[in-house]
């Protein structure tokens, strides 16, 4: 019963994904459009911008979402291809485990990266 | 010489339009050698299917070529092979549509062969089997061979898995598949679509069954949605259609989304059926009947 679990969080981590790197684009590529209609940063890759955004709260719980989804769909999808490789059952659990402490430990990583901007 | 004009615009016509190479797929595993290719040269006559070139290979040319074919109407899904790069029926694909002067036959891919142009589908029923692909009741009366009565079933309740029920067991839709080409333990788009064709059933009762056997790394979830089984299926059945529906079955069923089907009810009256005038009576059976299935 864990693969249906499984799949259906790798569609919900897609539909975040589709979300939150919208938002990311637009903020990135769409600055002049977003600022002339009163909203978004102006010259978004500067310093001070990238600042401003690392320090709101809201851009910091958005970075985590993103990067938990973006890790899960990636390596949900790695391991269907791994196990397309029709791999032994003892594998495919050596494979789970190994994605998942890989998947965690980037997660880790990332999420601390983006509590220390907000915090420091 | 109307009769004349006829026969010659007839499409039934003997004459030889042109000849075509056969480059087809030999392999015995009795006589050592390695799998090669052997051309032939088959005169094509208008209507000519690449089963009838077979025949005639093997009539004319070479007596030992060994292919798997029975109905010749697309109805029994034995003849399938890879013509000319691609799944079809040999019995389904015209030569002169091929539009080619070679034309290469070859046992479909993802199987084991046997011999020449015959795959090993065992697998595949294996598979096919796995998923249950039959109607469950619960009703101990009904498992009993005549049943009670008919289930009652709506064309509306029909029409959920109909296209599904067209399906021949011909295994294109595998031999099309990425993903078998790679995981041979993916049960394939024909189990998964007959699973979801059965669960769609109103008459069947044994989703939650079938639903422990579904939900394993092979089930439906390996699945890419490439759509290359609905692409070669020649009878028109859209496989990769019934796998992601099979999905959603699953999970709006586990997230308690979807209630399950209504149960088609037993027929309570007999339905009278009466003979028309004229009809004789059907032969007496060839094959004693069992008692219980």
């Amino acid at each position: 019963m864990r693969e249906p679990t499984l799949w259906i969080f790798h569609i919900l981590a897609g539909i975040i994904i589709l979300i939150f790197l919208g938002i990311h684009m637009g903020i990135m590529h769409l600055d002049t459009i977003l600022t002339s209609l009163g909203v978004g940063y102006k010259n978004p890759l500067n310093w001070s911008s990238v600042l401003i955004r690392n320090k709101a709260l809201f851009f910091t719980i958005t970075y985590i979402l993103l990067l938990g989804a973006a890790l899960y769909h990636g390596f949900y999808g790695l391991r269907n291809i791994l196990f397309e490789l029709s791999l032994g059952k003892s594998a495919q659990k050596a494979v789970n485990w190994l994605l998942f402490f890989v998947g965690l430990f980037l997660f880790i990583y990332g999420g601390y990266a983006a509590i220390a901007a907000y915090v420091i | 010489m109307a009769d004349q004009k006829e026969q010659e615009t007839s499409v039934f016509t003997e004459e030889v339009i042109k000849e075509v190479i056969f480059r087809v797929h030999r392999f015995s595993p009795d006589d050592g050698k390695p799998p090669r290719m052997q051309d032939y040269k088959v005169p094509v006559k208008r209507g000519m299917t690449v089963l009838d070139g077979l025949h005639y290979i093997r009539d004319n040319l070479d007596s030992t070529l060994s292919y798997r074919f029975s109905c010749r109407m697309a109805i029994c899904g034995s003849c399938g092979m890879f013509i000319n790069n691609l799944p079809r029926l040999a019995c389904k694909t015209q030569i002169l549509e091929l539009e080619a002067d070679t034309i290469e036959v070859k046992p479909l891919p993802n199987y084991e062969v046997i011999k020449d142009l015959v795959p090993d589908l065992s697998d595949f029923f294996e598979k096919h089997r796995s998923v249950m692909p039959y109607l469950i009741r619960e009703e101990e009366e009904e498992k009993i061979d005549p049943p009670t009565n008919e289930f009652l079933q709506t064309p509306d309740e029909l029409e959920r898995f109909l296209q599904f029920a067209y399906c021949t067991k011909c295994g294109l839709c595998l031999a099309g598949c990425p993903t078998v080409a790679t995981d041979k333990v993916f049960l394939g788009p024909m189990a998964l679509a007959q699973a979801f064709r059965y669960n769609s059933d109103t008459r069947d009762q044994g989703f939650e069954k079938r639903l422990e056997l579904l939900c394993v790394p092979e089930g439906p979830w390996r699945c890419h949605f490439a759509g290359s089984c609905s692409e070669v299926c020649p009878k028109g059945v859209d496989p990769a259609l019934g796998v992601q529906l099979l999905k959603g079955q699953i999970v709006f069923t586990k997230l308690g989304l979807k209630k399950p089907h209504k149960i088609a009810p037993l027929a309570t009256e007999k339905p009278e059926a009466k003979r028309r005038p004229g009809i004789p009576e059907a032969p007496p059976r060839t094959v004693k009947k069992s008692e219980k299935l």
